[in-house]
């Protein structure tokens, strides 16, 4: 089964990385994944949007048009890629965003992302890494291992300590019971 | 009867050459070939004529590389200097000599001038300096002086013109000189110090194009043209040991710039180093 | 050895599949979406006893991996349109003057600066006809990460062997897709070396051809031979000449060492093509919804196929002619407003009606508009 995730942001926010790192882990794992994102002006600050396409079989088109999963660290963001979800989709979105009409509440975790990348992991720019670390948890994507290795290979090295910490509190923004209700079934 | 110089390093099966009479062009090919000659016959300097790459762009005076029995090639209009580059880039033992002229370096390839001058990578570039576009019949150039007319400057050329080993100066050239085709003695000398030269050199050499451009502009024909030269151009040994008040409207035949700013390729070798050592 | 499988990016594929080849020199100039080639070259050659330079432009790029290529070096530069276009006349030089490279184009929407980092194909005819007068062009067009690895080695392969500059046509689609890929074992592939000479000792005029061939041999610079490369017409000695019968001698050759030559160049990818009437012909990035499309399309019950050519010049006119006999029609899909389709109908000659779909704004055609197209055609 193809299952379509787009992640979303403001430029700087790292969402194009974390989308790559999602791709990594599950290439690690053996899965078939296809990463890409939309360039232009705005990824230097405005909407960023980047895509990634897991499936366990060959992987055609390379875009994402319904997407099973949606990260949005921005209202505007929020706002826009909500519209499009396939049925049942997941979204996780950061605290204090308002949903809009068309995402599902039941599929929806508004978790203080950015908050806990400041606050407890002490740097903003790990935003991405808390996201990465709460989406596999609340999704079940990939083994813990093959998510820090595809966070290790896109991060400066001597950085691994301040990344695990992202990833750990990532993973605790999501209790078990959500997890276990928005754990995908199909792979 | 051809000189020994001329069977030794020219493909005599390809002379006559296409200059005109009066041409300075074949008096500066000459320079070069006597440079590289005493070069190569000294048996302490590097210079050999295999590891010599000849490189060219269009115009009268690229023309030059293909009489010239050498590896040689002639390039496209202004790119001389750029197809230069990545042949000292790709082989720093070679020596890349460019003839080129006063359209091709200083108009369509002024940027790979500058740049190459920049870098400091080690070419030799021998500016055939004739103040026209004579390939294509005698349009203005950037060296034509102000004032002069061409057959696209019918009303007198409005330009500026360029000095191009001042350019080149100016743009960090190591090693800029200036030599004429009557100063045919100073000229070789110059052309072997730049060759001899690590870093960037540029030898600019007064020709004179009589057909397209002295005799338009009223400056006679090649006697005329080679006679201004050795009256208002002077070697550096007389032109130091002139009043300030006289230099003022001469001009200088020799280096202009010389310095050690380290070598393009040279940085290149100890860039590998440090790559190979994963720094 | 366990070949291990890592998420790749197509620019990088085609940088480490440069490397494989053997490529030891980049020369270029930053321009999107082409940019990751350049600053992986920058990187990797280094380590690799390989030289990288920045130069100040297009036009000098293109003259810079000519003048490396002369010297005997396998060289390479990427660009995407604009710098495609600028360096026209120096690969029209690399053709003429018979110089080995490869020059990637990374192709974004145009004319002029475009959308500089949306997906299109608008430089498939300039690839052919970019240049004035008249040569044959090879151009390859990779639509996967892992195909974009091993095609580029058959770029390099291809341009050593026919001495001629290669253009590698890639899109944005495949240049920015990461995908996971298992990249062959460097050993196992089949490399190309340069032909530097026919050691009959009797004949060292640098453009000599033996009897039954159509490629020189070319001995590097400084390594002996002293010869003469120019992009004027010339005769087998390298120098110009302005005689009609050994101008036309030169012309014919250049003509014929690939025209004689296609089935060796020519490489396509076709699908479910045996029992198909309809044919959906693309290229590059394109065929991923294509072949998205065509799965549905015959989940659906129609007999559709995919033509792709990989070598998408010289045209696979022969390959395409062969399936004519079976076709009902032809969709031709294209990032652009129909480039390769005029090639398809000069094929078809009016016995399959041929359709086009198209798209210049920016975004990928999807494989819902590719399935529309097929039901709007059907009869």
């Amino acid at each position: 089964m193809r299952y379509e995730m787009r992640f979303s942001g403001s430029g700087g926010q790292g969402v194009i990385l974390a989308s790559v790192i999602v791709a990594e882990a599950a290439v690690a794992e053996g899965m078939n994944a296809v990463q890409s994102q939309a360039y232009g002006p705005e990824a230097r600050g405005g909407l960023c949007r980047a895509e990634t396409v897991l499936s366990r079989e060959q992987i055609w088109y390379t875009k994402v048009s319904r997407p099973d999963f949606l990260l949005a660290l921005t209202q505007d963001s929020l706002d826009r890629y909500a519209r499009t979800l396939a049925e049942g989709a997941v979204v996780i979105a950061d605290a204090g965003l308002t949903l809009p009409a068309g995402a599902d509440p039941s599929r929806t975790l508004l978790l203080p992302i950015l908050a806990t990348a400041r606050d407890k992991v002490g740097r903003i720019m790990t935003a991405n890494i808390v996201a990465v670390g709460a989406i596999n948890r609340a999704l079940g994507l990939v083994s813990d291992e093959a998510l820090r290795e595809g966070v290790r290979r896109h991060i400066p090295s001597g950085t691994e300590e301040m990344n695990w910490k992202a990833l750990a509190a990532g993973a605790e923004l999501v209790s078990d019971e959500d997890a276990a209700r928005l754990r995908r079934t199909a792979d | 009867m051809p000189s020994d110089l001329i069977h030794k390093f020219m493909r005599i099966d390809h002379l006559p050459h296409i200059w005109c009479a009066g041409c300075g062009n074949g008096i500066i090919m000459r320079d070069v070939a006597v440079a590289l000659q005493e070069l190569i016959d000294d048996p302490d300097c590097r210079v050999s004529r295999e590891k010599t790459v000849i490189v060219s762009g269009i115009g009268c005076s690229s023309r030059a590389a293909g009489y010239m029995d050498f590896n040689s090639i002639h390039t496209t209009h202004g790119r001389a200097i750029a197809f230069a580059t990545g042949i000292k880039f790709a082989r720093p033992d070679l020596e890349v000599i460019v003839l080129t002229g006063d359209g091709d370096c200083s108009a369509i390839g002024g940027n790979h001038l500058i740049h190459a001058a920049r870098r400091n990578i080690g070419l030799t570039v021998i500016a055939f300096n004739n103040d026209i576009y004579g390939m294509t019949g005698g349009q203005y150039s950037p060296t034509t002086p102000t004032g002069d007319v061409a057959t696209t400057a019918p009303y007198g050329n409005i330009d500026r013109p360029f000095d191009i080993a001042q350019l080149a100066a100016g743009a960090g050239a190591s090693f800029t000189a200036r030599g004429s085709a009557y100063h045919a003695r100073e000229t070789i000398e110059l052309i072997k110090q730049g060759i001899l030269h690590r870093g960037f050199s540029l030898v600019d050499v007064y020709s004179a194009c009589p057909t397209y451009y002295g005799r338009k502009n009223h400056k006679g024909g090649a006697v005329e043209m080679l006679t201004w030269q050795r009256d208002n151009m002077v070697p550096a040994s007389r032109y130091y040991a002139m009043s300030e008040e006289k230099r003022r409207d001469k001009i200088l035949v020799g280096i202009l710039t010389h310095n050690d700013f380290p070598e393009y390729t040279q940085q290149y070798a100890q860039l590998l180093e440090r790559a190979r050592e994963g720094k | 050895m366990e070949r291990k499988r890592v998420l790749m990016q197509g620019n990088e594929a085609c940088v480490e599949g440069a490397i494989a080849a053997g490529m030891r020199f980049y020369a270029g100039y930053p321009i999107t979406p082409s940019t990751e080639i350049a600053e992986l070259c920058a990187l990797r050659l280094p380590q690799v006893g390989g030289r990288f330079i920045q130069m100040e432009d297009e036009l000098a790029s293109m003259a810079a991996v000519l003048g490396a290529s002369a010297t005997g070096v396998k060289a390479m530069t990427a660009t995407s349109g604009p710098g495609f276009s600028l360096k026209q006349e120096n690969i029209g030089y690399g053709c003429m003057a018979e110089i080995p490279c490869v020059i990637v184009d990374v192709q974004r929407s145009g004319p002029s600066t475009g959308l500089p980092t949306s997906p299109s194909q608008g430089d498939y005819m300039q690839a052919r006809w970019g240049t004035h007068g008249d040569h044959p062009v090879i151009a390859l067009s990779p639509s996967s990460v892992l195909e974009t690895y091993k095609l580029i080695v058959r770029a390099f392969n291809l341009s050593e062997k026919y001495r001629t500059p290669v253009i590698f046509l890639m899109d944005e689609i495949v240049g920015h897709m990461r995908e996971g890929v298992e990249l062959p074992d460097p050993n196992d592939l089949i490399i190309n070396k340069r032909h530097i000479s026919y050691h009959d000792g009797a004949n060292k005029q640098c453009y000599y051809v033996p009897e039954g061939k159509y490629v020189p041999a070319m001995k590097p610079f400084g390594q002996g031979e002293r010869y003469n490369i120019t992009g004027l017409a010339h005769d087998v000695s390298g120098f110009p000449t302005n005689d009609p019968a050994v101008a036309e001698a030169l012309y014919t050759r250049l003509m014929e060492k690939i025209d004689r030559n296609l089935d060796d160049i020519i490489r396509t990818e076709q699908v479910f093509m045996d029992d198909a009437d309809t044919a959906v012909v693309c290229f590059g990035g394109t065929a991923r919804a294509a072949m998205s499309a065509v799965l549905q399309a015959r989940e659906a019950g129609m007999k559709v196929g995919m033509f792709r050519p990989i070598t998408v010049w010289p045209f696979p006119e022969k390959q395409l002619r062969e399936r004519l006999p079976g076709l009902k029609r032809i969709l031709t899909v294209e990032h652009n407003y129909g480039q390769m389709v005029l090639e398809v109908r000069r094929v078809a000659e009016g016995k399959v009606p041929v359709d086009f779909l198209g798209r210049l704004d920016g975004t990928v055609i999807s494989p819902d508009d590719i399935l529309g197209a097929l039901r709007r055609t059907e009869v």
